[in-house]
């Protein structure tokens, strides 16, 4: 699954997942397939196996996160490595201790894995030269958050049973959504048609030609047909910008009601990364109803977030040159 | 498939697993009996059995897999290339006494990997293990309640037994015959 590969100490390469962009299908597809296995730890009653003991996660969230956070903690501990969450509201960083330092900090303290959220792009990459650990990225400013996309397809494939050839639409303020960017690549690269629906100016220019989707900017021509709907979640500090004049603005014109997901296959799955804002993107109704997939995500997510964990700690890599 | 030696036939095989079903029925009778194969060696043996079992006893005889890759001692070091399946407990393991089956016994380390995963699912009546072949070398204190043939092999030898539909055969597929 790496992204890439840098030399520890143990001159074994060390690997890490920064990005889905770059990975190959059959990597995608052995992270899937593992989660399959994961997925059962967690209906058991005894839900945590020994695999990774002694191995130590350190979760550094500099950005708020309930559930991504608690996704990553209690994958660390269903396999029973011990997990200590660092948020970016403690006294270091309002202190201003720079991203560096405080990594370097916490490397100190040999760290097998280190999960970072921050609200720079790119902060996972820089880490990873002041860190012995391997590197989780748990969302990067609008770059990406490649565990949400592999969380997703999982999803999708417990309901369709494969992801090639499905149709995807993914709705919504595009052009600040690492979760759009993360599942167009890796939509993309498993052989679904992605399109992605948007208001003109919360799309970026050039996004068709670098993701390889068809982009709208109503929302009905990339729902038709649809097989699974994707909503993203709006930002309350957007709303109000020039960008996006009002929520009941964007409601009326961009929100999932009957109406629209009636454009789309009749058992088309309706998907949110949360945390949902009820009758803005998504009306309540169609958050709770059967079509809707969002618990499964949550659920899916802890299965994924142990098949990357096991991953990195647990299969050997070649070693370097 | 390839090997050195044959080690015991498909008859003799086949035999001991009469022998060994009888010791299974005739111990605890009156107990849930639940079969569990540890993947992927031992499937094949504890499905034979539980139809051997079901022939002899008329009872239904509980069937699962149990997959260790997840429990073994080595997990977060030593595996190239892990090849990590489900395990299958469609039944309630409290109270349930439980006889896991596995091809080959050497080590104890697989067997002592399959009981940390079982006890994570309940707490059985108690747990037996049956084997096709122990082929000595233990470094565990565990040792097999049903065995059909004890094989004497030098350390750098290989034993493995190969399943075709009913029958099965303990071969050597590489190193040397013990003394």
């Amino acid at each position: 699954m790496e992204t890439s590969s840098t030399g520890s100490s143990e001159g074994q390469a060390r690997r890490h997942l920064l990005s889905i962009e770059g990975l190959a299908a059959s990597d995608l597809e052995r992270v899937l397939d593992l989660a399959e296995t994961f997925f059962q730890v967690s209906r058991r009653p005894v839900r945590k196996v020994p695999t990774l003991r002694g191995k130590t996660v350190i979760n550094m969230f500099f950005e708020p996160s309930t559930r991504t956070r608690t996704s990553f903690e209690l994958a660390g501990k269903r396999l029973s490595a011990d997990v200590v969450n660092f948020s970016g509201k403690t006294p270091s960083t309002s202190k201003g201790e720079t991203l560096r330092d405080t990594i370097r900090t916490m490397n100190a303290m040999n760290p097998h894995v280190v999960v970072i959220r921050h609200s720079a792009s790119g902060a996972p990459h820089h880490i990873i030269q002041h860190t012995s650990a391997s590197v989780v990225n748990a969302g990067d400013g609008i770059h990406e958050h490649p565990t949400q996309a592999l969380l997703d397809a999982y999803t999708i494939r417990q309901h369709k049973k494969k992801l090639a050839g499905l149709r995807v639409a993914i709705c919504g303020d595009i052009a600040h959504s690492r979760v759009a960017r993360s599942n167009a690549h890796l939509l993309t690269t498993m052989g679904a048609e992605v399109s992605m629906a948007g208001p003109r100016t919360l799309l970026p220019e050039k996004l068709a030609e670098a993701l390889g989707v068809t982009v709208y900017d109503r929302i009905e021509p990339a729902l038709e047909g649809a097989d699974v709907a994707m909503m993203l979640r709006i930002q309350h500090e957007r709303i109000g910008s020039a960008s996006l004049p009002s929520t009941r603005e964007y409601a009326r014109q961009y929100g999932l009601n009957a109406a629209r997901l009636a454009l789309a296959a009749p058992d088309c799955l309706v998907m949110h990364p949360g945390p949902i804002n009820r009758g803005v993107e998504i009306d309540p109704e169609i958050a709770d109803s059967a079509a809707s997939a969002i618990l499964d995500q949550v659920e899916a997510g802890v299965a994924v977030r142990m098949a990357v964990l096991w991953q990195l700690c647990a299969e050997a890599t070649e070693p370097l040159p | 498939m390839q090997y050195a030696e044959l080690l015991v036939d498909a008859a003799a095989v086949a035999d001991g697993l009469q022998r060994i079903t009888k010791e299974i029925a005739e111990r605890d009778p009156g107990a849930d009996l639940a079969l569990v194969g540890i993947r992927r060696g031992g499937e094949p043996v504890a499905q034979h059995l539980a139809r051997l079992l079901g022939a002899r006893t008329g009872q239904i005889i509980l069937l699962g897999s149990v997959d260790i890759t997840l429990y073994r001692d080595d997990a977060a070091t030593a595996l190239p290339s892990p090849r990590l399946g489900p395990s299958h407990i469609p039944f309630d393991v409290a109270g349930t006494r439980i006889v896991l089956v596995d091809d080959v016994l050497y080590t104890g380390r697989t067997i002592r990997a399959a009981l940390h995963a079982l006890l994570d699912y309940g707490s059985p009546r108690r747990i037996e293990l049956a084997v096709i072949a122990d082929r000595g070398g233990r470094e565990l204190p565990i040792q097999a309640d049903y065995c059909v043939a004890r094989t004497e092999v030098a350390d750098d030898s290989r034993v493995e037994v190969i399943a075709d539909d009913e029958s099965f055969r303990v071969v050597r597929t590489k190193g040397a015959r013990g003394a």
